[in-house]
């Protein structure tokens, strides 16, 4: 079957099985391989991505059912060389040891800021509820978080016009 | 992993899907979210002919009043029911209870109905169900029937929907006057089944117990309802002896299994326990809604 969808902003299609699921069609078919597989039984979420801007599993998703719809990956979270505040806050903190679960849990957390740009440790952590780090204990994912809150909030604060530092969301 | 390869259709328009489904509903599976469907598929625990998928039929997510119940659609997924703001005035218990099912992830794509209908018996929303005595509205070529929750389950993972039926929508009756809830869920951790879980609703007319509604999850082949607990709440005060008895009755009412995630004494004992600690949560409840 024919699926086209927005990816990242660009208009992409393939032809799929409809049992393809969306993790394979992004990273086979679109070679985009940010998004990663982790467990594959809808218990890690290494493969977030936002489907119309909700985190959602993509390897609990068939490539079918997002046919016409909007995609975003983490490598749609940079804006050329300019990170992403996450994706500062993740870099500055520490938020990282192997690596593996962090585009998951950027795509998690940037939605969650979009929704609440100032959360607590508790809504941190409540949002990534679904999504498991086995190296770092979650604490400095929480601390990256927060340095992206607090990114944005002074990017929001500053005059009109000023250049915003990482500012690519 | 992948499924094992199957035909997919997802039709724009209700009557086109019962047309499909009046046809082939004996070799296919329909599908909402897919949060339960799909796993199942990865596993070839199913293996339908036939995928329904009927997330793009308008008009089947709507959370909203009908006729002294809240109708929830087809396509309300549980991340829609956690922001409505009218069923947490409506029905705070199933408000409560969202957070307790699988993860935020899973939450935005999975469905209430979707879930009540693949009746798996560690399910959370079933027992949620059967204590505010739900009914699901199932749609077929032949018309529209409406199924009480009471009954509606029939095993692991069956129920009495029929091959060619989609269930359309859920409705929930409106609690009358002081009314309260509350769902109690042991788990390991956030997006595991529960090893036991009880959801309890009270209405009070005074100091007595209107209505009592309990349901337990992961305790049976099914969600069970705990009918003779509920019975023996009807018509008296909740005192620490009435809630002791019912948490007796529903603790009897259980039939669980030992598996890892602990033994089948213990399991009934966590009933009690829950079903305890729910009475008194949801009677609290049910006074600030009367002060």
């Amino acid at each position: 079957m024919k699926v086209t969808m927005r990816v990242n902003g660009v208009e992409r299609s393939g032809d799929v099985e409809p049992r393809v699921l969306l993790v394979d069609f992004l990273r086979t078919n679109l070679a985009l391989t940010g998004t990663h597989i982790g467990c594959d039984t809808t218990s890690c979420g290494a493969c977030t991505v936002r489907l119309d801007g909700d985190p959602v599993k993509s390897c609990t998703v068939l490539a079918v059912q997002a046919d016409g719809r909007e995609i975003k990956t983490v490598e749609g979270l940079a804006n050329g060389a300019a990170l992403a505040p996450i994706q500062v806050g993740f870099h500055e903190e520490h938020g990282l040891q192997c690596g593996f679960c962090t585009p998951g849990m950027m795509m998690v957390t940037s939605a969650l800021l979009e929704r609440n740009p100032n959360p607590t440790d508790d809504e941190i952590r409540w949002a990534i509820s679904g999504n498991i780090c086995r190296c770092t204990g979650y604490m400095n994912i929480v601390k990256a978080v927060k340095h992206a809150a607090q990114m944005q909030a002074d990017a929001a604060k500053a005059p009109a016009g000023a250049a915003v530092a990482g500012g690519g969301e | 992993m992948f499924p094992a390869a199957f035909d997919y259709q997802s039709p724009t328009t209700l009557d086109e899907a019962l047309g499909v489904l009046a046809k082939r509903g004996d070799d296919a599976k329909v599908m909402a979210g897919g949060q339960s469907l799909i796993p199942l598929l990865k596993l070839r625990f199913a293996q339908p002919a036939l995928i329904l998928d009927i997330g793009r039929i308008p008009g089947l997510a709507d959370i909203k009043r009908d006729d002294g119940h809240v109708r929830v659609g087809a396509l309300a997924r549980h991340v829609d029911i956690e922001r409505s703001e009218e069923l947490a005035k409506l029905v705070p218990l199933m408000v409560e209870a969202v957070r307790w099912i699988a993860d935020p992830l899973v939450r935005n794509r999975g469905t209430l109905v979707g879930s009540v209908c693949h009746a798996d018996p560690s399910g959370d929303w079933g027992s949620i169900m059967l204590a505010l005595n739900a009914e699901l509205v199932a749609s077929s070529a032949r018309g529209e029937r409406t199924i009480p929750i009471d009954g509606f389950f029939e095993g692991p993972f069956t129920t009495t929907l029929r091959p060619d039926e989609i269930a359309t929508a859920i409705r929930i009756p409106l609690p009358s006057g002081h009314a309260g809830g509350s769902y109690h869920k042991l788990e390991r951790k956030v997006g595991d089944f529960a090893t036991v879980a009880v959801s309890v609703q009270v209405e009070l007319d005074g100091r007595k117990v209107k209505r009592a509604g309990i349901g337990l999850t992961s305790v049976g082949a099914t969600n069970l309802k705990a009918k003779e607990a509920e019975q023996a709440l009807a018509g008296h005060e909740l005192t620490d002896d009435v809630i002791a008895q019912a948490a007796r009755l529903a603790a009897e009412a259980a039939e669980p299994k030992d598996d890892i995630r602990g033994t089948a004494a213990y399991k009934k004992d966590m009933v009690r326990v829950f079903v305890q600690r729910g009475l008194k949560a949801a009677l609290a409840r049910a006074q600030e809604v009367g002060a």
